[in-house]
């Protein structure tokens, strides 16, 4: 650990460097260095969580993983009864509903960060803003019930129509072919992106209004129309972060629980049709778990834990990495 | 044939129109569930509900008591681990760690935790807490809330504690003041206000947070304020009355639901009235 920087923390200053070195030395407290090795034990302590989850999860869910092996993954069947367990159908499920999150959030929150970037008058910049963070704010127990009492009984109502015009389409129309309860994986699908949307929204507009005004403005001149400086400035320049603001989202829908929980629809099958309901992980953990009575069920659930958490720190890791450089150009408009 | 210019202003028009349309369907579902709750929850809304513990299925009356207390103390007990490890992990980020290789490793890390699924957590809490004890537990339920509140306020701590001026530091060395006390006395009290605003998010953030209560604070039918058994509270006894059958159930979890959304509503907004007060110093 280097001196100065002990010293000078976050402003450290070139021109401010020497001095700083000198106060060093003259401040040489024991309380100091104790502080310091404290603070940063608390902050190791913090970092470690992540790898004592990681471990916590393989021991209890060791049993799980070695009495199935590979075939806990890439099988489908989930029984109790006879005490068999293959987490193929949560995977896919999670996979799934978050796929559909991300085909409605992505564009939705693209345009919702147009606007508020280039369209949008000063004054409306702010309260649009802070009502699409309102979204990420309201708990997703509340999104859950709003979902399953209110959302899912008006789209069932939607889901005829569906039927009727998107199940014709060939090829793709056995997606949408179903009863139309309402509840199911593309409702599910659809509220996931209502909760991502802030998420992914928020970062996009971050980056576009710090994209150089330079750099739009080189190409109003040569007469593009806004929708070309957004489409062919604005996003090549910020495409790495906003790749990192759609995995941040992605990482939220994927371990979303209690709003997927309520109107995905619990069933441990796999079906062709986005309007048959299906289960994820994580609700399939939140549904069962307190009703595991056998050690192999409640080992088979801690490893389906394992795999979400695998699954999610790994889109995270990527997300922070490519949103590594939008932390450093916003530090640098602040300074 | 339309022209090339034409047919470039065409495009800018719908796709801009699109962005405007994108931007009213977004605020569209924020008043659509608020509306909802509002409706639903402002009717079942009375003094019952503060006085009264959980009725049994199908019977009549009764309020929440039991889990506004139960939540009020995890919330509570949770603030108290979470708060301090959150602030001194986030000074040494803030202070001691901000060109250090390493101190980017731990920040990297806090950050997936902070985004980390909260059913994780639970599990987690469940792994080291419930399961070698062999019962669920109010403490287990904090500790699992605490885990989630922490890398909000190491977050918030670090980045706040940067923006404090380096000549406030040079001021306070200069003066021969020990480094420890330089941060105690000058550096927190100059981020204060930010670093307030992340517990407050925090607090927000963790209030709403259902599935990590499942495997390890559960529900309890009745009042309790031992933390070391199972406890009742809001958001677990909104999840359990709003899959019921029984209207009164029901009517119950709009009520908590609406208490719930307005003291997460009521935190977010003071905490952003809070921060543009603190950013204009």
């Amino acid at each position: 650990m280097n001196g100065s920087e002990v010293v000078t923390g976050a402003q450290v200053e070139l021109s401010a460097a020497s001095e700083q070195k000198s106060a060093g030395k003259s401040s040489g407290f024991p309380a100091d260095f104790l502080f310091r090795k404290f603070t940063g034990f608390v902050a190791f302590i913090v970092a470690a969580t992540l790898v004592a989850i990681m471990i916590s999860l393989i021991i209890e869910g060791w049993s799980a993983l070695h009495t199935f092996g590979w075939k806990f993954l890439i099988t489908s069947t989930w029984d109790p009864v006879s005490n068999v367990y293959g987490a193929l159908v949560f995977i896919v499920g999670t996979l799934l509903s978050s796929l559909i999150a991300m085909v409605i959030a992505v564009p939705v929150s693209f345009g919702i960060a147009l606007f508020i970037s280039e369209l949008s008058p000063r004054w409306l910049r702010g309260p649009i803003s802070a009502v699409i963070e309102l979204l990420a704010a309201i708990p997703s127990i509340i999104y859950g019930m709003w979902g399953l009492l209110v959302f899912a009984p008006w789209f069932g109502n939607i889901e005829p129509w569906i039927n009727d015009h998107l199940g014709v389409i060939p090829g793709i129309g056995m997606l949408f072919q179903g009863p139309p309860m309402g509840i199911g994986m593309l409702t599910a699908g659809i509220v996931l992106a209502i909760m991502v949307i802030p998420f992914i929204a928020s970062v996009m507009r971050d980056v576009f209004m710090i994209t150089p005004a330079a750099l739009k403005e080189s190409a109003y001149a040569l007469g593009a129309t806004t929708w070309e400086v957004a489409r062919h400035v604005i996003l090549p320049f910020t495409r790495r972060a906003v790749t990192g603001g759609i995995f941040l989202g992605l990482g939220r829908a994927l371990g979303e629980t209690m709003a997927v929980t309520f109107i995905i629809g619990n069933a441990n099958n796999l079906s062709a049709s986005l309007l048959m309901p299906g289960a994820s992980i994580a609700s399939v953990i939140a549904n069962e778990f307190t009703e595991a009575t056998t050690p192999l069920y409640k080992s088979s659930l801690l490893a389906l834990g394992l795999i979400l958490f695998v699954i999610t720190v790994v889109v995270l890791a990527l997300a922070k990495l490519l949103l590594l450089r939008l932390d450093a150009s916003l530090e640098g408009k602040k300074a | 044939m339309i022209s090339l210019y034409t047919r470039r202003q065409l495009i800018n028009k719908i796709n801009l129109t699109i962005a405007v349309l994108m931007t009213v369907f977004g605020v569209f579902w924020v008043v659509w569930i608020l509306w909802t709750t509002l409706r639903y929850g402002l009717p079942a809304l009375n003094l019952q509900l503060f006085t009264q513990d959980t009725p049994p299925p199908g019977a009549d009356g009764g309020g929440l008591r039991n889990a506004f207390v139960g939540s009020l103390l995890l919330l509570g007990v949770a603030v108290a681990i979470g708060t301090p490890i959150g602030v001194l992990a986030g000074t040494w980020l803030g202070e001691f760690a901000v060109k250090h290789r390493l101190g980017a490793v731990v920040r990297f890390l806090n950050d997936i935790l902070l985004s980390a699924p909260s059913i994780v957590i639970g599990l987690f809490a469940y792994a080291i807490l419930v399961d070698p004890l062999g019962h669920f537990s109010g403490y287990s339920g904090a500790v699992a809330l605490a885990l989630i509140l922490i890398p909000v306020v190491v977050r918030t701590t670090d980045e706040m504690l940067r923006l404090v001026p380096g000549s406030l530091r040079e001021a306070a060395i200069a003066l021969g003041t020990p480094h420890w006390k330089m941060v105690t006395k000058i550096t927190w009290k100059a981020a204060s206000t930010g670093i307030l605003t992340g517990i407050i998010l925090g607090i927000a953030r963790i209030s709403g947070e259902t599935a990590p209560l499942l495997f390890t604070a559960l529900n309890n039918q009745y009042f309790s304020m031992d933390m070391n058994h199972s406890m009742a509270n809001l958001p677990i006894v909104i999840f359990q009355f709003a899959l019921s059958p029984y209207a009164n159930w029901q009517k119950m979890a709009w009520a908590g639901a609406f208490v719930a959304v307005g003291f997460i509503l009521v935190l977010s907004l003071s905490s952003r009235w809070l921060l543009s007060r603190g950013t204009k110093l």
